[in-house]
């Protein structure tokens, strides 16, 4: 599968151990994401909050560079960059104007050709029929809760992808893999995003309720597919124990951790190792 | 370390033109609200029958001086400037749950990014709300000088623009315990990744500013 890769600003920066679980996971599975050359920031939450035509712009950009470049999809893994890139691709598309005056602020035409693909769908396209026959030790022992946090299935009308209320794509997977995801409340809920420094007490409420809702539907790890919703809760867990009194312990995978162990992949090799809460 | 700590942080203000405040313009032709009833135009704002399903579901309400549906409330009653002036638009996480709920289509989320940015190019924002701004306004001014996010010249630009707000040193200094940490997890990166063209984003910047926030 020839895969543009639009790593985001987090998985270059402090979550680079998603980068390394990524590159180790879906390599096993004869995926070999190429990076986009000179892409640049989408901008976040800054550029939407402060200027929306940049919050267009800067991700237009990047399409433009996927398609430049020769590409057909593209794997942006951060659900924040994957929206993001997505709504400039929709807003561009359902107005010429708009597309014409942004072509002129990037110096480049995006013309809507470049599918964005978010890290989920890049399994469905793999097959999870595919998957299963090549899972070498089912992870029998997990009961994980599946994270969507806000941006994988929000706004629904951008991503287009899974319910925004009920998702369950996560689950299957981990169902192929030999896991028994819980069932619980808190799958779509917010985590505080990207307040971890602004307003770190929204942080450490927000988590806080879902490490707690995790816990007591029995889950003993989170898996998620966003970077900030991994800092928030595993850098973040010591700070959300000390903070509420509770003590949770809970371990919080990247989706590609564990399809990556169940693939046989060690858990050095998939980065593992260097998240904050260790397995107990 | 400490030498190249220093030097990002001399780096990060060493162009002063680069930092912007917010940009005040100096005679506005259209008001503040003419601008931000032209934003808000497909945002349906006028539709909201103020059944509150957005505030049910807003992880912050519960926390904020007007919930997501006195905000939309306000700009039905012509009160523009309360809206914009409230601290909750600040504490918005941008989750797009009010947005994604609303029976309406409402774009309560489109809304609040709408307030923020108008309110902030008028210097009508919340004095309360100086640290989230800083921090909205340090990550942009990152993005224009490196095309790419540079965490530790973003933390460092951050804390400075925050400092005269919070006015603590523990504030100051509150995360740096936690830069072995990430150090023993090679997740430090002392000197961020730049993209080649800057140039390139700077005009992008530029083309973008148009007396805003960029």
């Amino acid at each position: 599968m020839r895969l543009a890769y639009y790593p985001g600003c987090a998985l270059h920066g402090s979550s680079n151990d998603y980068e390394q679980s990524l590159r180790a996971c879906l390599g096993k599975l004869e995926v070999e994401p190429q990076e986009i050359q000179e892409w640049i920031c989408c901008g976040a939450t800054a550029a939407h909050a402060l200027n929306h035509k940049l919050s267009i712009a800067l991700p237009a950009r990047n399409l433009a560079l996927a398609e430049q470049q020769g590409f057909e999809d593209l794997l942006a893994p951060c659900p924040m960059c994957s929206m993001q890139l997505l709504k400039a691709a929709k807003l561009m598309d359902e107005d010429a104007g708009l597309r014409r005056e942004i072509s002129s602020v990037i110096e480049a035409e995006a013309s809507g050709r470049v599918k964005v693909l978010n890290l989920i769908q890049v399994f469905q396209r793999v097959g999870l029929d595919r998957i299963k026959p090549v899972v070498k030790k089912p992870l029998a022992d997990l009961k994980p809760a599946c994270y969507y946090g806000c941006l994988l299935t929000r706004p629904p009308d951008v991503v287009k992808f899974d319910d925004p209320e009920q998702p369950s794509s996560m689950e299957a997977i981990m169902a192929v893999l030999g896991a028994k995801p819980v069932d619980w409340n808190y799958r779509t809920e917010c985590c505080g995003a990207g307040m971890t420094m602004a307003k770190e007490e929204t942080v450490l409420e927000l988590s806080q309720r879902i490490l707690a809702d995790a816990q007591q539907h029995g889950a003993n790890c989170l898996v998620t597919a966003c970077p900030m919703c991994h800092v928030n809760l595993d850098m973040k867990q010591g700070d959300i124990e000390r903070h509420s009194g509770e003590r949770f312990g809970l371990p919080v995978y990247y989706l590609t951790d564990l399809v990556g162990l169940a693939l046989g992949i060690s858990a050095e090799e998939l980065g593992i190792d260097r998240h904050f809460v260790k397995k107990v | 370390m400490v030498r190249c700590m220093a030097h990002q942080i001399v780096d990060a203000f060493a162009t002063p033109t680069e930092i912007t405040e917010p940009v005040k313009s100096p005679a506005p032709e259209k008001s503040s609200r003419t601008v931000l009833t032209e934003i808000l135009a497909p945002m349906r704002w006028t539709d909201c029958y103020q059944c509150g399903k957005c505030t049910a579901g807003c992880p912050v309400a519960a926390a904020v001086d007007m919930a997501p549906n006195q905000v939309v409330r306000a700009l039905q009653l012509g009160n523009f400037e309360k809206a914009m002036a409230s601290d909750a638009i600040w504490a918005c996480v941008s989750c797009q749950t009010c947005s994604t709920r609303c029976p309406q289509s409402v774009d309560c989320a489109g809304i609040m990014d709408a307030l923020r940015e108008v309110s902030l190019e008028r210097g009508l924002a919340s004095p309360a709300q100086k640290t989230v701004v800083a921090f909205q306004q340090a990550f942009l001014n990152n993005i224009r000088r490196n095309g790419r996010l540079d965490e530790i010249q973003l933390i460092a630009e951050f804390k400075l623009r925050a400092l005269p707000s919070e006015r603590s040193l523990r504030f100051l200094f509150k995360d740096a315990g936690l830069a072995p940490q990430l150090q023993i997890r090679q997740k430090l990166h002392l000197r961020g990744e730049k993209v080649k063209d800057r140039a390139l984003v700077r005009r992008i910047f530029e083309r973008c500013a148009d007396g805003k926030n960029a």
